[in-house]
């Protein structure tokens, strides 16, 4: 019996790990041919796909932007969610409470009501041009800074209280204090909801709507709107980015793993 | 004033600049949906676009149709969610947070392009994708969400002390039994936050429908219709009755949320 | 007390995790209605033997007998054993009273009824309602909590979880109640108060209590019977008065109580050597054999310089309350005295100890012996570790050529390479460095013993466990991660009779 129970569950690990992979690696296949359909004959392999994708200047300028909105974005959140949650954790219950609460609303609303109620808020009533950017970095600032915020204030919490006492027991000022033992100690925190705000940003398609410049795309917009069209050569062309993306995250996680695992050899992880 | 007292305001001035921010781009595009949901075009105060939506069948289906939508997916991925982060967090395999990894590892590849992935398999699989609109939408969502359903459930299941399923076992409970009256409910804040985490997206999240060409329309849509119409006050109605919607849940799984749980979308 | 059948027996019980012994040979038999502690310092396989009676690890091999049965591989929902945990384990989605009615409602009786045929037949049921309800409301009484069945378990404090622990085990009527270091997460007052209460409940439900926990005060004060257990290995079985006035080893002797250890030797009929002087004991052992020799604190009387055995130098006095914790200097050797009389620092005084005050048991580390092998640079290998050596002290008279081969005093050339050999190290030719590769082998500390002059450490390595047994004079503390360095010139080695060929 408790070999059937391991059987089964292996089954069931093997059957929804296919579910999630099989559509992804059977798309990296046919990036490599010169077929127009999944599923379609294959002539033969070529890099045409490839090609395509780092040679259409079109191609490669949305990608540079949505690369260069995400670390912008993410970097701005980084530093407005760490000062934020800093300054919370000290506040007054009443502020703190207000503050979580407020952080809390880009986290459970939903994405198309944030990107519409920012449309509105900035395009629609003051006036903001889209052609600024400017809807479109704070959009996503709006989007990330939550979870940065989400990320340090745990850290905070596991901060032994006195070494900010102690560092200004030691003569250091309060600003000395918050650069050289109070950060360095949320660095993790910091580092890891820079991180999500990254790929938040990469991933997000709705606020990005709702609040780009009508010249300007991220790879989401892109690929929505390149399904809709009928230009194959630019559709095969983002099976290749899909490819190319997928092999970007298994680097990242394994060597994420590789560091975290060595960091802290001794224990176990989770 | 002294020198102490100054040096704790310090500290906390630093929150200034977050909470001019969340005022500024989080309350106030709430309370600007507020207005423009109950004014016209010309800015006079009306009730239209709230009765438009209640009495229009169109509208109606839309919301029915979502919510549709939205329980099925939710149930579908804690049905295929649950079995996962069960085996997971009771395996004895060393690497087991690399299994776990593998389950979440397409959080992090654009959603366009999975769904894009998903639609091809899809289209030489049903030849026309169009005819099967909400099994499609469903297989579509779940594939996109179930991560975010796995990684709080394994999160609750992990954190589960051992030591309470033994004491369960020592008063006499079989397998079974442990599973139902102890794993089970301990593990209901992990459920919850799977939960609130698949089924608000997947009443919103009109650009999976969008890209498995679907002409079935969900909250989000109507939206995104709006938006491209240029109504800015039946949108901003659409986002109100979705911000209640959020609102009712959120009040709803607040008590059973402890601490942190619904930081799930936040793992790295 | 006075039924003596056995309840439960331990048989050759062994258990291992991955490479690694927990509990090894386990014998032991516990009778109905007795409270027994398992004692020992932390990580020495007590918990391990605890959670093989309650059936969450299953030995791997032995047996374990309740009543008789074997019930060694028996699910732990099948046996009438129920357990406290450590920290505690209370179900957080449950009140008090459904914690406590969790066995309860899982149970099924047997009864007898009537069907429709009139035939008698037995039904298994599970117990009513009011059953439930009278039971819970009894061991609520017997914890002290009534009134507090409708509250959440999460707004009780550490004492009155641990009193909804015990009145959920007990409310099943277990044929033995184990209990896990159940005090250890309470504060020394509660602490205190619950030790009294667990002894007074013992006596009142009857049932057999085994008890871990790694105070040595707390099972003196409660057992009838204590287990000291140590490295996987029963070291004492006994009352908590034998165990504390005869221990058998230097371990048990420094783990209970205090104690002054030293190394003697004997020196005739019922004499003993140590500290520099000879006295008379009740032990009686060869002549000549070299013993440990415990001496406790309350032992040694305070006289006159010139009367008794000892004189010494006070070094420091220490006010205790009851006693005075008197610190002194005899010769080389350091020994503490606990004494209601007063000595003066820096005072001389003469120390008297009884012979029944003397208690003498065999050493039981002696030499480090270990198998060894010769590798090709002419070092060996043992004991986790590769050291250098002189291989010419195997063949008398031999020495070795610029190759590094050795040439016999018969001329001969042998390449001594993979050569099987037998290494001794004395205890006071090892020396411990925290310097990492300064010595052969790394190790942890894993055992310390004041010997009045000098500390005995085991030094244990990570890899195959090997144990180092050495003397030296500097205190480190157990736990500190240790390179062990042996001169050449102090292993001994000598050859293995050659039984069979190598093959």
């Amino acid at each position: 019996m408790k070999i059937t129970k391991k059987v089964l569950s292996v089954v069931w690990l093997v059957l929804i790990l296919a579910f999630i992979y099989v559509p992804i690696l059977l798309l990296a296949v046919y990036s490599f041919t010169d077929a127009t359909m999944v599923g379609g004959a294959i002539d033969g392999f070529s890099f045409q796909n490839y090609i395509t994708l780092f040679e259409n200047e079109e191609l490669r300028s949305m990608i540079g932007g949505t690369v260069a909105l995400a670390l912008g974005a993410a970097l701005i959140s980084a530093i407005l969610g760490t000062l934020g949650a800093i300054g919370a954790f000290y506040s007054k219950r009443t502020a703190k409470n207000l503050i979580n609460y407020a952080n809390q609303i880009p986290v459970v609303n939903a994405d198309v009501v944030t990107g519409f109620s920012l449309c509105v808020l900035l395009i629609v009533l003051l006036g903001i041009g889209k052609d600024t950017f400017v809807p479109l970095v704070l959009g996503h600032v709006v989007l990330c800074t939550p979870f940065v915020y989400l990320s340090v204030i745990p850290r905070l919490k596991a901060m032994d209280n006195n070494l900010y006492e102690a560092a200004l027991d030691l003569g250091a000022t309060p600003t000395q204090a918050l650069f050289k033992v109070v950060i360095p100690q949320l660095l993790p925190g910091i580092l890891s909801g820079f991180m999500l705000a990254v790929t938040l940003s990469l991933d997000d398609y709705f606020i990005t709507t709702y609040t780009k410049p009508s010249t300007f795309d991220t790879i989401s917009t892109y690929v929505v709107n390149a399904t809709k069209g009928g230009q194959t050569d630019i559709k095969t062309a983002l099976w290749a980015l899909s490819t190319i993306i997928f092999l970007i995250v298994v680097v990242i996680v394994v060597l994420m793993n590789v560091l975290s695992v060595k960091k802290k050899k001794p224990e176990e992880r989770i | 004033m002294t020198k102490a007292l100054k040096l704790r305001f310090n500290r906390r001035q630093l929150c200034i600049p977050y909470a001019a921010f969340l005022i500024l781009f989080v309350i106030c595009p709430l309370l600007v949906i507020i207005y423009y949901a109950f004014t016209d075009g010309t800015g006079q105060f009306t009730f239209d676009n709230l009765v438009q939506f209640f009495s229009n069948t169109n509208t109606l289906g839309t919301l029915l149709n979502s919510i549709a939508i939205a329980a099925v997916t939710t149930v579908v991925c804690l049905l295929i969610a649950y079995p996962v982060a069960y085996i997971l967090a009771r395996s004895k395999f060393k690497k087991k947070y690399v299994l776990l990894m593998l389950f979440v590892l397409p959080m992090w590849i654009n959603f366009t392009l999975r769904i894009t992935a998903l639609k091809e398999i899809l289209t030489a699989i049903e030849s026309n994708i169009a005819m099967y609109p909400f099994l499609n939408t469903v297989i579509g969502m779940t594939y996109d969400f179930l991560p975010f359903m796995i990684l709080p459930l394994y999160t609750s299941l992990s954190k589960l002390d051992k030591s309470l399923t033994e004491a369960a076992e020592d008063l006499g409970a079989n397998s079974f039994t442990v599973f139902m009256r102890v794993i089970l409910p301990l593990s209901v804040p992990g459920i919850i936050s799977g939960v609130t985490m698949v089924l608000l997206p997947s009443m919103t999240n009109y650009v999976v429908l969008d890209m498995l060409y679907n002409s079935t329309y969900i909250m989000g849509s109507l939206i995104g219709s709006y938006f491209a119409a240029y109504d800015w006050n039946n949108g901003s109605m659409i986002s109100l009755i979705l911000l209640i919607i959020i609102f009712i849940i959120t009040l709803a799984t607040n008590r059973f949320n402890d601490n942190g749980e619904s930081a799930g979308r936040t793992i790295l | 007390m006075n039924q003596t059948s056995t309840i439960i027996e331990l048989k050759d019980v062994c258990k291992s995790f991955d490479d690694t012994v927990a509990v090894e040979n386990f014998n032991l038999s516990i009778q109905k209605g007795e409270f027994v502690t398992f004692l020992g310092p932390s990580g020495c396989g007590k918990t391990t033997t605890l959670r093989m009676i309650a059936g969450f690890d299953l030995p791997t091999s032995g047996q374990i007998l309740l009543n008789g049965e074997d019930i060694s591989n028996l699910p732990p929902n099948k046996r009438p054993v129920n357990t406290v945990f450590q920290r505690y384990a209370l179900f957080p989605h449950l009140n008090v009273y459904e914690n406590i009615a969790f066995g309860l409602r899982l149970k099924k009786v047997e009864y007898e009824t009537t069907d429709r045929n009139g035939k008698i037949v037995t039904k298994k049921v599970h117990l009513t309602r009011r059953e439930i309800d009278e039971k819970v409301k009894r061991v609520l009484d017997i914890v002290d909590l009534e009134g507090f069945e409708k509250r959440s378990v999460s707004t009780l404090s550490g004492g009155q979880q641990q009193r909804v622990a015990i009145a959920r085990a007990i409310v099943n009527e277990p044929e033995i109640l184990l209990l896990d270091e159940p005090l250890g997460a309470l504060d020394l007052k509660m602490r205190k108060e619950m030790q009294i209460e667990l002894k007074e409940m013992h006596k009142r439900l009857g049932i057999t209590f085994i008890y871990v926990t790694h105070e040595q005060e707390e099972a003196l004060t409660m057992s009838d019977k204590i287990v000291v257990i140590n490295d996987g290995e029963i070291q004492q079985v006994g009352t908590p008065t034998d165990i504390y006035n005869e221990p058998v080893n230097t371990f048990v002797a420094d783990f209970i109580g205090e104690s002054n250890i030293f190394n003697g030797m004997m020196t005739g009929k019922l004499k003993v050597k140590f500290c520099g002087a000879e006295f008379e004991c009740l032990d009686d052992y060869e002549i000549n054999q070299y013993v440990d020799v415990v001496v406790r604190p309350e032992d040694i009387i305070i006289c006159k310089p010139g009367e008794g055995q000892l004189k010494g130098r006070v070094i420091s006095t220490v006010f205790k309350g009851v006693h005075y914790e008197i610190t002194v200097e005899v010769g080389r050797f350091e020994l503490v005295i606990q004494s209601t009389a007063y000595a003066a620092p820096d005072s001389v005084i003469g120390m008297k100890i009884e012979p029944d005050g003397i208690h003498i048991m065999e050493k039981v580390y002696t030499e480090n012996k270990y198998d060894g092998v010769i590798t090709k640079n002419n070092t060996v290998k043992f004991g986790d570790g590769e050291f250098e050596c002189d291989v010419t002290q195997l063949y008398p008279g031999s020495h070795l050529d610029e190759e590094g081969y050795l040439i016999t005093a018969s001329g001969e050339q042998l390449d001594l390479t993979g050569t099987e050999v037998t290494v001794e190290v004395g205890f006071a030719d090892i020396t411990m460095s925290d310097e990492e590769d300064a010595g052969g082998v790394e190790g942890s500390i894993i055992s310390m013993i004041y010997k009045g002059d000098h500390y005995r450490y085991i030094v244990r390595t990570e890899e195959n466990e090997e144990d180092y047994v050495l003397a030296c004079p500097d205190l480190w503390n157990t736990g500190d991660k240790v390179s062990l360095i042996i001169p050449s010139d102090k292993i001994k080695l000598t050859l293995k009779p050659v039984a069979g060929e190598k093959k």
